[in-house]
């Protein structure tokens, strides 16, 4: 009996050392976002006479990696100031927003920190006065020269600009496999109408799900591009000025249209990440998925090339619009170091600063004066379209809603991806606007 | 100030000082703990009732007093809807789950199986895994793909040729929620079996021997000897797995990600609070989670802290 015991005991000592090799690597996380901050304290100790804290989810990836890189650019132009990176792991920023929410509220605000340009930052932290209006540093600087003009009321508030934004993602981007795509002699889709009957023949030819789609934040991405390609980009933006109503017809046709597309959509869509719905798309189960062009970086990394392995246009219905999202870094109301957030704020809309941190990150800069060498073939056809089309905003990634309005959205979304009923769904939607507003 | 302080030692004082201090010394160290949980644990139960009848929303605290309307509205909010009904069915299945196989197995380690010991710990050592581990193993175990793409249990099926047995797990319908709790019942049903083994070595052998001298068959022996004594440990099961069970939120956040399809109580509160910022409905549903873990734990320490003081 007692030898028993101990051999239990000896196991439950092995399985706790396992397990706490295991939580150590949530340690590890963080240990590596300190070791950034410390690399970069050493290089800026030369002459420490101020320094500037900026907040981000930006931990690992090529998202770390632009961060770094423009960390580079910024300790170059400015090497009295110390850069204090606290970047808070996981959830893709669910986590550091948690956080960044908690210090507010205890008065503790960063000097700066990252947010998705438009409503997440507007509708949250200007609605509770924490931010500082940017328009001086724009007209110093002449961003407004180099941004897009139909940028601007997307990222401003009463003619206030309250972000730099340092990158830009397209959301409505449709990828496809050009084999498939061959195989069953279909071209590229270009209206919503081409769409249906590609799918349609698709799937009368065998394939199970001819559009894949992952998790419930994929389905409302899916959700804003078909919105916008069945209501027209300024039906769109009419949705969150509040002057074209939820209950309008037009929302009513972009909810059936949205209803008929996930007809196609896998079934396991709810067990995927991004990346798998991707992945179906490159092996042949899928033909399309419309996913923003972070899904490039993913072709990328696992080996495809892009016109053999994928190729992609804007989503259907919506050419000439571009459904964008971006990072973006704000200036903090009670800044402990104002100067210097004004200097880290320079560096982030500086041509170097964004040329040195999009190619790493994958996306392009929010300037139109980006150095063109630096990007791909995929990035290159996005800048073109940057400069020329019509700027819309992306509601999954922050840009026309605030984060309590959004997030009605989503139980809207989840709860009709579970009942089905469109009456229901927009009921709901106009529910979720009184409920945030 | 020194002649002070060289006390006589005739006088009875510095006795009855030393005492005294001796007894400061026990509750100055039980001091910190106590002043941690008055404010960290009843101080915030306070906070979150007020709030949760409050209208705050978005960044800044808001404490205008809405009286009961944000349990008003989450009695007709559909996603909460699912979320009770997400709940009952996960704590039905995952309970007794747990006290079946629980059982189950206590019984066959009590007939005096060889290498009890290497058995025994054997099905504890899920217990000793995080609900993130579990989730992320299940996840893998319970892929719902169809088709060319069965991974998972559904390709073991498959391979054994149990084509009947491959389905959707917790993409499944209403009852996703189920199989979510197969993951909680493996990893739990071990430290039930170790309750219940406890128990069953605390019936004494020679009420065993009686039934048997009686002429009772070994199936009467379980069922009106030791099963009867085996009720207080089927209680303390039920207190502690039902009470995890409603706060679950780990595991199904490691498996199905946060979707309302699959949705509880625990996740709403965070999402809504912290992704939506609608600090009063989540305060709301903190406050309900919070009675009803109440309803089911504070009969149950009433009644046993009785039972100690009787005993």
């Amino acid at each position: 009996m007692k030898r028993k015991t101990l051999t239990f005991l000896g196991l439950l000592l092995v399985l706790a050392m396992v397990a706490a090799a295991c939580s150590s690597d949530s340690e590890d996380t963080t240990t590596t976002a300190a070791g950034g901050t410390e690399e970069t304290t050493t290089t800026a100790a030369v002459a420490m006479d101020s320094q500037v804290e900026v907040f981000s989810w930006w931990t690992g990836g090529g998202e770390a990696a632009g961060l770094d890189a423009m960390i580079v650019v910024f300790n170059a132009a400015y090497p009295n100031i110390e850069f204090v990176n606290s970047a808070v792991a996981g959830g893709a920023g669910t986590n550091a927003r948690a956080v960044l929410a908690s210090r507010l509220q205890a008065n503790d605000p960063p000097d700066s920190w990252q947010g998705h340009a438009g409503q997440e930052l507007i509708g949250t932290y200007v609605a509770a006065d924490q931010l500082e209006a940017l328009n001086f540093l724009y007209d110093e600087m002449g961003w407004l020269d180099v941004m897009p003009e139909t940028l601007i009321p997307l990222i401003s508030k009463d003619g206030n600009i309250y972000s730099v934004p340092v990158n830009i993602h397209r959301s409505n981007v449709l990828w496809a496999n050009p084999t498939v795509l061959a195989d069953a002699g279909i071209e590229m889709p270009a209206t919503l109408d081409d769409f249906f009957t590609a799918l349609e023949a698709l799937k009368t030819g065998g394939m199970e799900a001819p559009l894949a789609m992952g998790e419930q934040w994929t389905t409302m991405h899916l959700f804003e591009t078909i919105m916008l390609a069945s209501m027209g980009p300024d039906a769109w933006t009419g949705l969150w000025d509040g002057s074209v109503a939820w209950d309008s017809a037009e929302v009513t046709q972009g909810l059936d249209d949205f209803a008929k597309i996930l007809t196609y959509t896998n079934e396991d869509a709810a067990a995927l990440a991004w990346q798998d719905a991707g992945q179906l798309v490159l092996d042949g189960s899928s033909a399309f998925n419309i996913m923003g062009d972070w899904q490039e970086g993913f072709f990328r990394e696992v080996g495809s090339e892009p016109q053999t392995g994928y190729i992609w246009a804007a989503t259907p219905g919506t050419d000439g619009n571009f459904q964008f999202l971006s990072d973006s870094f704000v200036l903090a109301k009670s800044a402990p170091d104002r100067d210097a957030a004004i200097a880290w704020l320079t560096v982030a809309g500086s041509l170097e600063g964004q040329d040195a941190f999009n190619p790493v990150k994958g996306s392009i800069p929010a300037r139109s004066d980006g150095d063109r060498s630096l990007y791909g073939e995929y990035l290159l056809s996005a800048m073109d379209d940057w400069a020329t089309d019509t700027v819309v905003g992306s509601l999954t990634h922050g840009v026309v809603a605030n984060d309590s309005w959004k997030s009605e959205i989503d139980t809207a979304i989840g709860l009709f991806l579970i009942d089905g009923d469109v009456a229901g769904f927009q009921a709901a939607l106009v529910a979720a606007q009184e409920a945030s507003g | 100030m020194q002649t002070e302080r060289e006390t006589p030692a005739d006088i009875p004082v510095p006795k009855r000082k030393r005492f005294r201090m001796e007894n400061w010394w026990g509750v100055l160290w039980v001091l910190p703990s106590l002043l941690a949980v008055m404010v960290f644990v009843y101080g915030f139960i306070i906070w979150t009732a007020r709030v949760s009848v409050s209208a705050w929303k978005g960044l800044t605290p808001d404490y205008t007093y809405v009286g009961a309307e944000n349990f008003v509205n989450l009695a007709s909010d559909r996603r909460f809807h699912i979320d009770i009904t997400n709940t009952a069915i996960f704590t039905v299945v995952f309970v007794l789950g747990c006290l079946l196989i629980g059982l189950g197995l206590a019984l066959l380690l009590d007939k005096g199986i060889r290498m009890e010991g290497f058995y025994r710990s054997l099905f504890l050592f899920p217990m000793a895994i995080s609900f993130i581990v579990t989730g992320v193993v299940w996840r893998w175990l319970m892929n719902p793909a169809q088709g060319d793409r069965l991974s998972g249990l559904n390709l073991l099926f498959d391979n054994l040729g149990l084509d009947f047995l491959i389905n959707r797990w917790y993409a499944t319908p209403t009852w996703g929620i189920a199989a979510v709790a197969i993951g909680a019942v493996w990893q739990m049903s071990g430290y039930t079996m170790a309750l219940y083994l406890a128990g069953l070595r605390a019936v004494p052998e020679a009420l065993r021997e009686a039934a048997r001298v009686d002429g009772a068959s070994e199936f009467q022996v379980y069922r009106s000897v030791i099963m009867p004594l085996l009720w207080p440990v089927t209680l303390s099961a039920v207190i502690i797995l039902g009470h995890s069970s409603l706060k679950v939120f780990d595991l199904i956040i490691a498996m199905v990600g946060k979707q309302v399809a699959l949705d509880v109580p625990a996740i709403y509160m965070w999402t809504t609070t912290f992704d939506g910022f609608f600090f009063g409905r989540g305060a709301a549903i903190g406050m309900v989670l919070l009675v009803s873990v109440a309803v089911l734990v504070i009969p149950y320490l009433w009644y046993s802290l009785r039972q100690d003081s009787d005993g």
